[in-house]
This record gives structure tokens, C-alpha cells and sequence, in this order.
């Protein structure tokens, strides 16, 4: 019982981490071009079985470095992170990520810098004795003329084996894809406006306000 | 808590006492509404045929009021009197910047952006008091109203100007002027319009202003008419007569130079609700329900140009392709760019170059506003145009 229940809640939170942070990351192999053409490797037709990846692009109308130095306080993410609670820094550029899981519980993941260029990319990936196995990367790259800066996020994960771990897989392929293109809709109107849209018309209403309260 | 006129199904709205609308992000300010009407638009929602309303939805975006809160990044100052955009729009962001801000990246809420992606490729930016694809935020048929990027919407208004004045800066008034620029109008052109509701009316009134020579107005209600003759618009009512044939006659054989399409699918309830139900569209219903457009691009000359305010939300069939294609037209269309008209119209107001009140026909305190929505469905003869106050006596 226990033992499903560790499974089960670390699956959840690997679906649910997916999106939120767009954090996972990144195949090594992501820019080893799988096809002929010139088209972003996550948006080819992935055959059946093939390792999980999301990702997303934004483009924001904000410098490079200005949008470089605020992803690189992991602890600004949260602010337009769906599931991620809070994000604690630790020594040598580790991090430990506190993500919702389904039932009111929450599951960590810890994370490494694998790699880090300024004002140009961060990448990341779970220690090795982590829960979830999972990386990410954001990229940063100038947009034409005076559109200011190109966002991507891209994000890994390996399917855990079985039939429980294709059902994951699936779940994960649909939510993850729609998390991330939320929190990054989100970091965009964070960084151009100053604040995150919301209809909301009472406090109360609002999507923080429902978190909190449960 | 406060009044305010909230949708809860077809044919069925009411005014209901709903809670106060708070300050939430730093940019907005609350508003104590003077005035509101009620759009040609407004009755899709009451018709029940766009998705993604919700009952308990506050309607209503065309407002203005007075400003009684302000949160920390607004630049309006309390008791300043404002007419609100339809448009929410942030101003900073790509489409913004090149004044196109009906097409606001950040408005909607990013949860609430899927919806319009899929029908669209890319999402739709926020609008007042709509259905939730556009954001669904609560509109301005209450007593008050919170307005998000109050320092890029919302714009001051003089006192010397009445409500009547200057309400319809909110939309029909800039939707009519871009609908008119749109037709990109050249001194000698003749400009056909189809429909005479206030949109229609606002387009004839700003082609005439830019300098059209001839203007001829398209409806089939006598009163409608009679409001476009009095601007100075030829008129033709299509129950009597043939419109392509007059069009043709009056034109000298060259057909019309601009076409205005300020029928959209209001009129025939060609409806937002078509674009889930290819179906549907697919057996007809969509074909006559563009008719007044196709109508448009049979009469428009070669190399004519099309304008399309009027609304349309989902796919249409017996689409004269060929036609928009071998006669070479230029085609423009799109929510209004509210932000980029209000401060120059406000000027042709005060000058006296834009009248606006002439198509007032009715003033109702809000508390009636269901009684305001009937009439100006089943009775659009008389009921041009609907006014909400909500301070006036019952």
C-alpha cells in the first residue's frame, strides 16, 4: 500500500511537474535534428514509445538579460507556476522543487544545474536519486527586429516501464503540453504588464485565493 | 454587494444583486458606472447560441463611470470620469505596440486561452463582459466594474461633454470609424453599407466624413433607414428592391467601390456557436446566414475593397472564392482597435465633426435592463439604441 502510494503520488507529481515547470528538461538530444527539415524536434509526430518530450516558445517583448535574470532565481518561478509550491535553493546550484501532487499532497523533486550560459540558456535535470526522473532547459535567443526575446522551454522525462508507465505517458503528453504553454502564456504577462491576467472580480475568485484556500 | 445585470440561459436575464468587484492586479481601477448600453452583440449572448457563458455572468461592454479606486500602478485618479474600451488591452506587448489592440497577447486570462487558439491558430485577447473565450470577465451592465490596464484603456473625458455624448467611444462609435477605414475610402468613392443598426449608422456617418462621394445604405427597417438618409446616405431597402441591380444602376455600370458589412452574423444568427457544429454548416445553415457578404462581394467593382466589422465567429460554405480572388479585392475585418480612436473621435466629438445621439432611442434605469433587452430584439424598428443608468429613478 504504501509502496503504490509512493508510485502513484511520484507519477502524479511527474505529470504535474512536467507542465509547471517546464522544468524538466531536455533531452540531450534535442538538438540533434531527428528529421529532414528545420521545424523544432518536439513538434515532429513522435512514434509510439518514444521518450516524452514537451515544449514550448514564447516570444517576449523584454531583453534578453532582463528575462535571463529573473529565470535564474528559480525562486521568482513559482509566481506564474501552476503546481510548483516553492522552489528552495541549496548548495552548489541545487534545488529542491516542491510540486502539487493530486489530494492535497505534494512531492519533491531535486534538481541540478546541468548547465548554465549567460543570458542565453539554463538547463537542469533531477540528482540521481531523485523520485522523478526529469530535465529542462530554457533558451533564450533575440527575436527579430524589436520583438524582443524568444523564450523556449523545453522539458524530459523517461516513462517509467509498464502498463502503468504508458498510462502516465499518456496523461502526461496531453496535461504537461498544456501546463507549460500556460505558465510560459504566464511568465510573458508577468515580464511585458507587471502582472498576470485574471477575470477574477473578487479576490476571492482569483486562481491564488482558490489555492490557498484549498 | 451591487446591482447587475447577470445572463442565466436563453431569452433570460436578470438583475441580480451580485458581489462588489475588488482590486486584484496593480493596474486596476474600479468604476462606478453612469452609463451602459446594450450592444447588437449583447443579443447573441441573450439568444444563447455563444459558448462558454456561464449563468451568474455579468454582461455589458459598453461603459463608462467614474473612477472610485485605483490600485497601485493605475495612473487615473479618483473622481476622474472615464468611458471604458470594450478591448482589454496591456499595452505593452507586440500587438499593442503597433496599436492593434484588439489582438492583446496578455488580456486573457492564459487558462481561458485555449479555446479561441484551437478555432483561431493563436488565442483571442480579453473583452468586457462576453463569453469566457474572450476572457470572461464581468461586463459593465452593473453598478460597478473592474477594469484591468486602467492606465492604457480607460480615457478622461471632459465634463462640458454629456454621457450621451461620449459613451459609444467604448465601441460602436470606433467600430464604425474603422470599418470606414477599412474600406480604405478615396475622395470619389461610392461605399455601400449593409445594415443601418448603430455600427452600420457610425460607418456611413465616418465615410462621409473621410470624404466618400456617394454612400448607400442597405436595410429593410423604414426608421433604421430613415436615420442613414439623415445623415446624408442614399438608401435602398432590400424587401423592394433588388440590391446587386441597384447597385450596378447607381454605380454607372462599374459597380461599388468599397463595401461595408455591418451585418456580420448578427442579423441572420449566423452564430459563434457554428464554429463546433461543422455539421451544421455543412447542410446550408452557414450559407445564408453570410448572405449579406457575399452579397457585398458580387457588388463590389474589380479591385474594390471589403471591409467586415460586423461579427462572425466560426466557417461559412458557398463561399464565393472565386470572386474575392478574379476581381482582385482587398479584404479587412477584425474586433475594433478601440484604444487607437478614442482620443481622436473624442476630439471630432467636441468639434462637433461626430454626432452621437442620434440614434438614441431608448433610456432605461438599469434595474430594467431585462425589459431593454427584449425590446431591442423583438422591436428593432423603434428600439435603435439602449441606454442603462444606473442611478436614474425608476
Amino acid at each position: 500500500m504504501s509502496q503504490n502510494y509512493k508510485i502513484g503520488a511520484g507519477l502524479g507529481g511527474v505529470v504535474l511537474t512536467a507542465g509547471a515547470i517546464a522544468f524538466g528538461a531536455f533531452l540531450s538530444n534535442r538538438h540533434q535534428n531527428r528529421g529532414y527539415d528545420d521545424a523544432a524536434n518536439h513538434t515532429k509526430r513522435q512514434p509510439e514509445g518514444y521518450n516524452a518530450q514537451v515544449g514550448r516558445s514564447v516570444t517576449i517583448r523584454k531583453p534578453r538579460a532582463e528575462l535571463f535574470a529573473f529565470w535564474s532565481d528559480f525562486a521568482n518561478l513559482p509566481q506564474f507556476m501552476e503546481n510548483v509550491e516553492a522552489i528552495e535553493a541549496g548548495a552548489d546550484g541545487a534545488s529542491t522543487w516542491r510540486i502539487k501532487a493530486p489530494a492535497g499532497q505534494a512531492v519533491a523533486v531535486k534538481t541540478e544545474i546541468a548547465s548554465k550560459k549567460q543570458d542565453v540558456l539554463i538547463a537542469w535535470r533531477s540528482v540521481e536519486d531523485s523520485e522523478i526522473e526529469t530535465s529542462g532547459e530554457v533558451r533564450f535567443e533575440d527575436a527579430p527586429g524589436k520583438r524582443g526575446t524568444r523564450v523556449s522551454l523545453m522539458m524530459a522525462y523517461d516513462p517509467p516501464a509498464g502498463a502503468l508507465g504508458r498510462a502516465v505517458a499518456k496523461l502526461f503528453l496531453r496535461e504537461p503540453q498544456v501546463q507549460a504553454r500556460h505558465d510560459l502564456k504566464r511568465f510573458k504577462m508577468l515580464m511585458e504588464t507587471g502582472e498576470i491576467a485574471t477575470s477574477a472580480r473578487t479576490r476571492d475568485e482569483t486562481r491564488a485565493a482558490k489555492q490557498e484556500n484549498g | 454587494m451591487m446591482r447587475a445585470l447577470t445572463w442565466h440561459g436563453t431569452n433570460d436575464v436578470r438583475v441580480d444583486t451580485v458581489s462588489d468587484p475588488e482590486i486584484i492586479n496593480p493596474r486596476d481601477a474600479i468604476i462606478k458606472i453612469t452609463s451602459t448600453a446594450i450592444c447588437g452583440s449583447d443579443l447573441h449572448l441573450y439568444d444563447g447560441v455563444i459558448p462558454g457563458v456561464a449563468p451568474g455572468d455579468v454582461l455589458g461592454h459598453e461603459f463608462m463611470g467614474e473612477v472610485v479606486e485605483t490600485g497601485s500602478a493605475s495612473d487615473l485618479k479618483k473622481g476622474q470620469r472615464v468611458v471604458v474600451p470594450f478591448t482589454i488591452s496591456c499595452g505593452g506587448c507586440f500587438h499593442c505596440k503597433q496599436q492593434q489592440y484588439s489582438a492583446c497577447d496578455n488580456s486573457n486570462p492564459a487558462e481561458k486561452q485555449d479555446m479561441s487558439a484551437t478555432l483561431y491558430g493563436q488565442p483571442m485577447a480579453a473583452l468586457f463582459g462576453y463569453s469566457h473565450l474572450t476572457g470572461g470577465y464581468s461586463g459593465g451592465q452593473a453598478e460597478y466594474a473592474r477594469v484591468p490596464f486602467s492606465d492604457v484603456g480607460p480615457i478622461v473625458v471632459p465634463d462640458h461633454l454629456e454621457d450621451d455624448q461620449v459613451l459609444f467611444l467604448s465601441d460602436i462609435l470606433p467600430t464604425g470609424w474603422m470599418a470606414a477605414e477599412n474600406a480604405d475610402i478615396q475622395p470619389d468613392d461610392t461605399v455601400a453599407v449593409w445594415g443601418c443598426g448603430p455600427v452600420g449608422l457610425f460607418a456611413i456617418q465616418s465615410a462621409i466624413v473621410m470624404g466618400a462621394s456617394r454612400v448607400i445604405a442597405i436595410d429593410h427597417y423604414p426608421n433604421r433607414l430613415a436615420l442613414a438618409k439623415q445623415l446624408g446616405a442614399e438608401i435602398i431597402d432590400f424587401r423592394e428592391t433588388d440590391v446587386r441591380e441597384a447597385l450596378m444602376e447607381m454605380s454607372g455600370g462599374i459597380g461599388v467601390d468599397a463595401v461595408i458589412d455591418a451585418v456580420g452574423m448578427e442579423s441572420h444568427g449566423f452564430a459563434i456557436d457554428n464554429m463546433f457544429d461543422v455539421v451544421k454548416q455543412k447542410v446550408g445553415m452557414g450559407a445564408d446566414r453570410a448572405s449579406a457578404l457575399k452579397q457585398a462581394i458580387l457588388a463590389v467593382r474589380f479591385g474594390g475593397k471589403v471591409s467586415i466589422p460586423g461579427v462572425y465567429g466560426g466557417m461559412t460554405d458557398k463561399w464565393p472564392l472565386g470572386a474575392m480572388m478574379e476581381k482582385g479585392l482587398q479584404v479587412r475585418g477584425g474586433q475594433t482597435h478601440v484604444q487607437k480612436y478614442t482620443k481622436p473621435l473624442l476630439e471630432k466629438i467636441e468639434d462637433g465633426t461626430l454626432d452621437t445621439t442620434f440614434l438614441i432611442s431608448h433610456r432605461l434605469p438599469l434595474e430594467q435592463a431585462a425589459e431593454g433587452y427584449k425590446n431591442f430584439k423583438e422591436q428593432q424598428n423603434e428600439w435603435t439604441k439602449v441606454i442603462l443608468k444606473p442611478g436614474m429613478e425608476n
